[in-house]
């Protein structure tokens, strides 16, 4: 592939632990030292279980909250200090993990789609909207709609249609489908898969469904507690995982062929639950 | 092989999703109307609603329309008709006549009047100055939040009361120094509900995406976190209107609001008390007349209340 489009160097967010006293005790490392590019035109996948520091990952590149340290490189160039700006934002958008409650309940969905908009005419704005729907497969008379009167997938492509509204180059799906039925599950990802090609966008997938990242994402990384454990081609993270923790994630993916059992790697696996950022910071500090 | 499970559907034509074929419904005019018909629909079936409704629209037109229908006007100042005082309820006065002979539904009907402009004036001040500070101090937070919010806490414990006495007492008693104190205390009501409200939606995935989308400050507070407060913000106004017609009424009771010969209701019930038992219509229907419209818009406010709640459900 060619150069890279999006670059992680070293990021890093902590948060701030406090006794009740207000003076600092520790911090929890929400995202530790993670490194990753993605090519333009390529689809990184970033593994994880809630808590692992994938959506914190995400705020990061949207400009929702700044890295403790390390950086973010759109283009080779540093994003701090343009996140928040409307060049920025027409590069670089996101698609939430819960239709429900990323479409404002009171504004029509001709409405939320055209919040990026506010620079064409009355006309020039009808017509994009009107093409973006048609891009994500919903009929043009839905712009009229409100999104209680559409279901979870429609509200799903209006989220992505919006997102594409400014013509980005980088698109971030923070689980995208998590929120929806496994039948428009697939749906959705075959969508995102034609867009993708079709505009030539890069993609950023977020998720802990391991079954969908292997049929979407080229690429993928492994995050347990902030910390990117492995990464690599998807096939190849998937056939041989290196690391405890990935071969954990792989065998806790419900199989239904006997095609896909043998597919999964048979090997002694850890057991229990990931340790709460209160149990590191114990350990840490005994 | 592995993703065969999940792409059996046949992709065909462009029929998005599995799900019942919404294409088929009426295009999207006819449904816009039937949307409102289906709110007028719930409303109208909701008994309070619609009688607190009556209420207020009458109240309103009685007393927009009150030199027309009254039967008196000129009682509206002071006029003294000696031959007339104290005339109980009858065809001629339906709610008799005062201590100086004045028409008391005359009298009634203006003091609505007054009534409802104390009402629309001190809301129409303090609700948008409510809802301002409210959204700016729920959305900004940090030093925003923790000045509007103490300055808040201030007014909510200066006791009402004694402020008004204070005011009316410096000032001379009238009808503006009461608005101006009552708007003077009630937006911290409005602000502490804006405010709530606001906190609650900034946090929702659809403010974060209009962040990300490079939507402006003043689009994310007026344009998606405002129109999500109106339902609330209607409910709250409703109700209030009954209570500051009531704290007028309360406040001209005790002399502090509208001086006489100005006909206002608090104030006709405290002159009509001199004559009780005897006369009694003197003070019991001025006194009806302020239970009417408290009444009216605490059930209109209830019944929008009902009214959004199942909408909010849906």
């Amino acid at each position: 592939m060619t150069r890279p489009l999006l670059e992680a160097v070293n990021l890093a967010k902590h948060y701030p632990v406090k006794s009740p006293l207000g003076f600092k005790t520790g911090a929890v490392r929400a995202v530790d030292g993670v490194s990753f590019s993605i090519p333009e035109g390529g689809i990184y996948g970033l593994a994880g279980e809630s808590g692992s520091g994938k959506s914190t990952i995400a705020r990061m590149i949207m400009g929702l909250t700044t890295p403790t340290s390390g950086a973010l490189l759109l283009g080779g160039r540093d994003i701090a200090g343009q996140a928040g700006r409307r060049a920025y934002r027409s590069k670089v958008q996101m698609v939430f993990q819960n239709p429900g409650s990323s479409l404002n309940p009171r504004r029509s969905i001709g409405q939320s789609i055209a919040v990026p908009l506010s620079g064409l005419s009355r006309r020039a704005r009808a017509a994009r909207i009107d093409e973006l729907l048609g891009m994500v497969q919903l009929p043009a008379s839905y712009a009229r709609r409100y999104p209680h009167e559409l279901s979870g997938g429609q509200r799903q492509r209006v989220a992505i249609a919006r997102a594409l509204a400014c013509a980005p180059r980088l698109l971030v799906l923070d689980e995208p489908t998590s929120a929806l039925d496994v039948s428009v599950q697939a749906k959705i990802i075959d969508l995102l898969t034609e867009l993708g090609r079709e505009l030539n966008l890069t993609f950023l997938f977020i998720s802990h469904d391991l079954s969908l990242m292997r049929n979407f994402a080229e690429e993928v990384g492994v995050l347990y507690l902030g910390k990117l454990v492995e990464t690599g081609p998807t096939a190849e993270v998937f056939a041989r995982p290196r690391h405890a923790y990935t071969r954990l994630l792989l065998a806790s993916v419900p199989v239904i062929s006997d095609e896909e059992a043998a597919l999964r790697p048979q090997v002694p696996l850890i057991d229990g639950e990931m340790p709460t950022a209160e149990q590191l910071i114990a350990m840490e500090q005994r | 092989m592995a993703t065969r499970s999940l792409r059996e559907e046949p992709a065909a034509g462009a029929a998005p999703d599995a799900e019942p074929p919404v294409t088929t419904l009426p295009e999207a005019e006819p449904e816009r109307l039937s949307a409102a018909y289906q709110s007028w629909y719930r409303f109208s079936r909701n008994p309070t609603a619609v009688i607190g409704a009556a209420i207020v629209v009458i109240c309103i037109l009685a007393a927009v329309l009150a030199p027309l229908i009254t039967p008196y006007p000129s009682h509206v100042g002071a006029v003294v008709d000696f031959r007339a005082r104290h005339l109980p309820p009858s065809w001629e006065h339906w709610m008799g006549t005062d201590n100086v002979g004045r028409d008391i539904l005359t009298r009634v009907v203006y003091g609505m009047r007054i009534s409802l402009l104390l009402a629309f004036v001190v809301l129409g001040v303090a609700v948008p100055v409510g809802t301002l500070l409210g959204l700016a101090a729920g959305y900004f937070g940090g030093w925003v939040e923790v000045v509007i919010m103490r300055l808040t806490d201030i007014a909510l414990a200066i006791p009402g009361l004694v402020l008004l006495m204070a005011v009316a007492t410096v000032f001379s008693p009238n009808l503006l120094t009461t608005m101006l104190a009552l708007a003077a205390l009630w937006w911290t009501w409005h602000a502490r509900l804006i405010y709530a409200i606001t906190r609650q939606l900034r946090s929702q995935e659809f403010v974060e995406a209009a962040e990300t989308l490079g939507a402006s400050t003043f689009h994310i507070l007026f344009r998606e976190i405002l129109p999500n407060c109106v339902s609330a913000l209607a409910v709250k106004t409703s109700l209030d209107c009954g209570f500051v017609i009531l704290t007028g009424a309360a406040l001209s009771f005790l002399g502090l609001g509208a001086q006489p010969p100005m006909p206002d209701l608090g104030t006709m019930v405290a002159g009509g008390t001199n004559y009780l038992p005897d006369y009694w219509w003197g003070s019991v229907m001025p006194g009806c007349a302020v239970l009417v419209i408290a009444l009216g818009f605490n059930l209109l406010g209830d019944g929008l209340r009902d009214l959004f709640d199942v909408q909010e459900i849906r």
